[in-house]
């Protein structure tokens, strides 16, 4: 789906990336684990297209294209999905409304017309009830005002609409307490198929033992040292992250 | 012969058509008086440092209308709120149109000033109110009264609802290729009556016309007044809007102006609160774009206690368009617990768009609360990025962004047809797709 060779990265000036290599196939979940400042949201940020983000080296290839040369929007459009750590607010703009301008978007780009507003209506409502999101919030203002869990399960109903091949879920899980996390893995899973993949951030190993994994690698100052199954996730649960530098 | 010289001598034929006797005349010539010594403003002024009228006035103007031009109503229709009921006083090109018109004087009168001015049944009425909270010292203001002779006239009767908005509307045909009209209104809502206004101003085609106008807004106790103004006109057409209202105890005034769309607006709007427990609303959505300016230059005079006075004025600036903001309260020595609320917040969307923003503040009563926020900022970065990692190509992101951010004005407005009337024009100004239930 996505293969990153040697990526090098750097945001004002300072390196963060110093040559990732990644290659994710579809049907397939990686997780990738690390400490503080090792680089993980920069990764995902990268992919996605965020401007601040200089690419020096490296590239990245979606389904076989160079994403180097493409813009955030057309990186959507292509099917590449971030769930943000930190959601913006958007005051004035109802989740609804975004959804919608969203959908007809990608939909735009692909030449279809938009989306007929009872389909989009019936589609709001399974994809709504999927991540427990009762219908009220729909129309609030999007991310203003909700709670860590809130924001973070607003992020996977808006991944259970735009359907993306390519998923990345940026520390999802922080902020949020047991039953949250159990709601958003659980929507998360129902989204996995053959042919999409998902990259999972995150810090903590809890996270995986909902959705399982079927990668797990260790950045660590913008390189990944070491890649193994879901038990190298345990097996940092257990020892923290302090061994994995004498690797790097 | 400059325009000041020109207005000056004008005078004489303008009083050929009016009736010299009236008391109201040594008004007009007390006023002449005052706008040949002050004469136009200049950037000089503190009140007009940032908005100059030297292109306006280095242009020459027919001062007095031609007779009546008729109007298609099919070609107007959608100036006015036609899906509902409503009054209308109607002019072309400052010619009152009983065509275009619904006046009435049953339960409540929406008639002309030119009436009001002349005929005796009125006569206590304008001795009362006319030209009593105008700014006499301002020299735009007074250049209008010296010239008054035509515009709207309402007066609400005590305890009665207007039951129908009243739609002020001036059009402009294009027939003198250059016009300086200065109509002049009176509001007079009694006590515990109601009405809700809208003032539109409308050009047809392309051509320079200027409107000094001047309206005196009166609401007596438990009054309550919902004013709208639409400035949506052509980009040859200007506008020097002053507005006084005098606020008796327990009355709210509510006044929204919609600045979409004209060469040069000011407004001037002012607010006197004279009785305790006033509400006073002044809300204002701006968005320009090419080489467009408008100033909104506001005075809340809180002279009693226990009064609130809002304001909110959501400005967005593309092209190399211009906006001033100026937002003058004054409390009172004796205006305990008056509560006084200013925001004033902008969006630049492009590098030569400017904006001078200034809350000016005098206070002098200690146990109040007063704050004031003015900010000019760009559209943020990171709320872009998040609506364009969704697939939201970047100019749509932009304007969805803009208009979140100027619509929550529109919380306020009381007219469903108008609310979405505005909705719709903001969207469209904005290139926003509103094909979803917006």
């Amino acid at each position: 789906m996505i293969t990153i060779e040697n990526l090098h990265a750097q945001v004002e000036g300072k390196k963060i990336l110093n040559g990732i290599d990644l290659d994710v196939k579809p049907g397939e979940v990686h997780a990738i684990m690390g400490p503080n400042g090792s680089g993980k949201s920069t990764l995902s940020s990268v992919i996605a297209g965020h401007h601040d983000y200089e690419v020096t080296e490296g590239t990245m290839l979606l389904e076989g294209e160079d994403l180097s040369e493409i813009s955030a929007e057309e990186r959507a459009h292509k099917g590449i999905f971030l769930s943000f750590q930190y959601p913006v607010e958007i005051p004035g703009v109802s989740v609804t409304n975004f959804i919608k301008t969203a959908i007809n978007a990608n939909r735009k780009a692909h030449g279809l017309e938009n989306m007929p507003a009872n389909e989009m209506l019936k589609k709001i409502r399974e994809k709504s009830a999927l991540l427990e999101i009762d219908s009220r919030f729909l129309s609030r203002s999007l991310n203003e005002g909700f709670s860590g869990g809130e924001k973070k399960r607003n992020e996977i109903f808006q991944m259970a609409m735009l359907e993306p091949k390519l998923s990345i879920l940026d520390e999802t899980d922080s902020g949020l307490d047991i039953d949250a996390l159990k709601i958003v893995a659980n929507g998360v899973n129902k989204l996995r198929s053959k042919d999409n993949a998902i990259v999972v951030i995150t810090h903590y190993q809890r996270l995986l033992e909902y959705i399982v994994p079927d990668f797990v690698h260790v950045l660590f100052d913008g390189k990944i040292v070491k890649s193994g199954t879901k038990d190298l996730a345990l097996e940092l649960e257990a020892k923290g992250y302090d061994w994995i530098k004498e690797l790097a | 012969m400059d325009f000041k010289e020109k207005l000056l001598a004008s005078h004489i034929a303008f009083e050929e058509e009016i009736d010299l006797t009236d008391p109201i005349h040594q008004v007009r010539i007390d006023s002449l008086k005052t706008f040949e010594v002050k004469g136009f403003p200049t950037r000089k002024d503190e009140a007009w440092k940032y908005t100059s009228l030297n292109t306006l006035i280095r242009k020459d103007y027919a001062l007095f209308p031609k007779a009546e031009t008729s109007i298609d109503l099919q070609k107007v229709k959608k100036y006015f709120l036609y899906e509902i009921d409503t009054y209308k006083v109607v002019f072309i090109d400052g010619v009152y149109s009983p065509f275009l018109s619904n006046t009435t004087h049953d339960g409540l009168d929406v008639c002309l000033m030119s009436a009001a001015l002349t005929k005796a049944k009125y006569r206590d009425l304008i001795n009362s109110y006319f030209n009593k909270i105008a700014n006499q010292e301002d020299s735009l203001t007074s250049l209008n009264t010296s010239y008054t002779r035509e515009g709207a006239y309402v007066y609400i009767p005590k305890g009665t609802v207007a039951e129908k908005p009243i739609e002020i509307i001036h059009f402009f045909t294009g027939e003198e290729k250059s016009l300086w009209l200065q109509p002049r209104n009176l509001i007079v809502v009694d006590q515990n009556a109601q009405v809700q206004i809208i003032e539109r101003h409308q050009s047809l085609k392309e051509h320079d016309v200027v409107t000094n106008s001047v309206t005196e807004i009166y609401a007596h106790q438990d009054a309550l007044i919902d004013y709208y103004k639409i400035q949506n006109d052509l980009t040859s057409a200007s506008l020097i809007d002053n507005t006084y209202i005098s606020q008796d105890r327990n009355s709210n005034v509510k006044v929204h102006t919609f600045s979409l769309g004209g060469k040069l607006i000011r407004n001037n709007l002012n607010f006197h609160q004279k009785g305790e427990h006033c509400d006073s609303t002044l809300k204002g959505i701006t968005i320009l774009e090419d080489k467009q300016h408008v100033d909104h230059f506001t005075l809340v005079d809180h002279s009693q206690p226990n009064c609130e006075s809002h304001q909110d004025y959501k400005g967005v600036f593309a092209g190399e368009s211009k906006g001033v903001f100026n937002g003058k309260i004054f409390v009172d020595r004796l205006a305990q617990k008056t509560n006084a609320f200013q925001q004033n917040n902008n969006i630049l969307l492009d590098d030569k768009a400017t904006v001078n923003t200034k809350p000016q503040l005098e206070i002098f009563a200690d146990d109040v609360k007063c704050s004031h926020g003015c900010t000019v900022g760009q559209l943020d970065n990171d709320a872009l990025f998040y609506l364009r990692s969704r697939g939201i190509p970047e100019k749509e992101a932009k304007a969805l962004m803009t208009y979140a951010f100027a619509n929550n004005v529109l919380e306020s407005v009381k007219i469903p047809i108008l609310k979405k009337r505005i909705n719709l024009l903001i969207a469209k100004k904005l290139g926003v797709n509103l094909g979803l239930g917006l």
